[in-house]
């Protein structure tokens, strides 16, 4: 059995990763297909409506998932960052590579989701409030960062300059959705205090953590998949990865 | 160190008389803008103007951060910083105070004249000076990291205001409301010690950021 | 189910078109999404295949 240590060191080993990951990977895609489809079947169709909100409720399902892996997704590059400053581990790099387009999807797709919900809700598609005022400024962050790593032509600085970038963004997270956050109950008053009851009952809230652990494992899926490919690109001259490819069926 | 490295910075600023006016310029034109879009509302104008101010300023402190450490990259100035064995973020805040000097500070001493051409009440004039020197220091040490991190990029401009823009937005909502507040007649504090505290944060830890990235850019050539 | 037919399925009590276009928009994305496995995958070998054979054809001398 390995030690936390040693499963630690042998990560930043893309040999060893390449080699173990693979049911790793048929894993997580398994447990997101299962869970996402599960849940969000189980939000459309048998949760019952919301006391307030009718069925435009059932958005929640889709729209608290994506806004959580927004944020998540962010953290993961600062940390990636970190781990490629201090320990120049070349897994990292690839990890903040391969997740930002993730990252940008995802914002989006919490910003649309967000915005269809507000239209029968509050009756607007967009209002500058906290949360969604935040959620725009994390994408244009992830976008940043897209753009900072298209700007410069090597990679590795590339990498090492998206680095910084995300460290920063992910200490000036907390400090932007205060802020924000501050400056809306200023100007709105309570308006948008989401109207779902204080304590949701359980034949509502299972559904949406099914989805979000299911998006939790669509995240780590999608990590481990690109992850692989990355692996692949960068450590292409290498004899293993010869093997590797030649050993794929075609 | 500092003294040595902050006289160096303050010659050869001195010696860009460009480099110092073009965002000064650039603020009063854009003043003059806004006062003509509003087109001659003084009402709206003087309620708008803490927030355009803000604005004005955040935009010409981005217009002198793509110049900060170009000149210095283009001539290798920047490469000596990095192999110096002394710690180069002092190098790095010296560099990032003279720049603030001629932008953030000349700006808070200009602004009075640009409060009064927004027809602001000029009871708020001195703690929209204070707001903006308070405020302003973050604003040149986040663009820095921004600046540090773009400079060998190719036509940087657009890519560096993406970059930086984000992370300007608590000192644009703090110093806006702050000034609106006191504007209104109210005595609103809160705010400006949310300023002090954001420009102390980026003082401590920005420049090692700037630092790191004047090294990674420097890897690309 | 919560709903008793097809029709207030479909209509989601008026808001049928929000919750719709969320809904497919979802699963197509999540579609994309894992088509994307496997298309990057073939992909990247594919690319490698191409430049290991290139290699062989032309051995660079250091090797």
């Amino acid at each position: 059995m390995l030690t936390f240590k040693q499963f630690w060191h042998r990560l930043g080993s893309p040999k060893w990763f390449y080699r173990m990951s693979r049911p790793w990977f048929v894993a997580f895609a398994v447990a997101a297909g299962v869970l996402l489809g599960v849940g969000l079947a189980w939000g459309l169709a048998f949760a019952p409506p919301d006391y307030q909100q009718g069925d435009s409720f059932r958005i929640i399902y889709v729209h608290v998932p994506a806004a959580f892996l927004a944020q998540s997704v962010y953290i993961v590059l600062g940390a990636a960052g970190v781990l490629l400053l201090v320990w120049r581990m070349k897994m990292a790099d690839m990890v903040l590579e391969t997740m930002v387009p993730f990252g940008l999807w995802i914002t989006a797709l919490a910003l649309f989701t967000g915005a269809v919900w507000g239209r029968p809700t509050w009756g607007t598609w967009w209002e500058f409030d906290g949360r969604t005022t935040s959620t725009l400024v994390l994408l244009f962050l992830y976008f940043g960062l897209y753009a900072l790593r298209q700007a410069i032509p090597r990679a590795e600085t590339a990498g090492r300059a998206c680095a910084v970038l995300a460290i920063v963004g992910t200490i000036n997270i907390p400090i932007i959705k205060y802020s924000v956050e501050w400056w809306t109950t200023l100007h709105q008053g309570a308006t948008f205090t989401l109207t779902e009851p204080p304590a949701m009952p359980p034949v509502m809230w299972a559904p949406l953590l099914v989805n979000v652990v299911g998006a939790y494992c669509l995240f780590a899926a999608n990590l481990i998949a690109q992850l692989r490919n990355a692996v692949l690109r960068r450590e292409g001259g290498a004899q293993w990865v010869r093997d590797a490819v030649a050993a794929e069926a075609a | 160190m500092f003294a040595a490295q902050f006289r160096r910075e303050w010659l050869c600023v001195a010696r860009a008389r460009d480099e110092i006016l073009n965002p000064l310029a650039f603020l009063f034109l854009g003043v003059l803008l806004f006062a003509m879009a509003f087109g001659g509302d003084d009402e709206a104008l003087s309620a708008y103007a803490p927030g355009i101010v803000w604005v004005l300023v955040l935009l010409a402190n981005l217009m002198s951060l793509e110049i900060l450490f170009r000149r210095d990259f283009e001539d290798g100035t920047l490469e000596q910083f990095v192999l110096l064995a002394r710690p180069p973020f002092v190098a790095v805040l010296a560099k990032v105070a003279v720049q603030w000097c001629v932008t953030g500070f000349a700006i808070t001493a200009l602004a009075p004249l640009a409060a009064l051409m927004l027809s602001m009440p000029p009871e708020a004039v001195p703690m929209l000076m204070l707001c903006l020197l308070l405020g302003t220091p973050a604003l040149s040490l986040l663009g820095a990291v921004g600046a540090a991190l773009t400079v060998g990029v190719r036509k940087g401009g657009v890519l560096l205001a993406l970059l930086v823009l984000p992370l300007y937005l608590p000192v644009l909502i703090f110093g806006v409301s702050a000034t609106a507040a006191w504007a209104g007649g109210a005595a609103e504090w809160a705010q400006i010690y949310w300023l002090a505290g954001f420009t102390m944060l980026a003082l401590t830890l920005s420049p090692f950021a700037v630092a790191a990235a004047v090294k990674i850019s420097l890897e690309e050539c | 189910m919560n709903f008793e037919s097809l029709q207030a399925f479909l209509a989601m009590g008026g808001h049928g078109p929000y919750v719709w276009t969320v809904y497919l928009t979802t699963v197509v994305l999540l579609a994309v999404n894992f088509a994307g496995f496997r298309r990057e995958r073939r992909r990247t070998i594919r690319e490698l295949r191409s430049l290991h054979a290139a290699a062989a054809a032309h051995p660079s001398p250091d090797k």
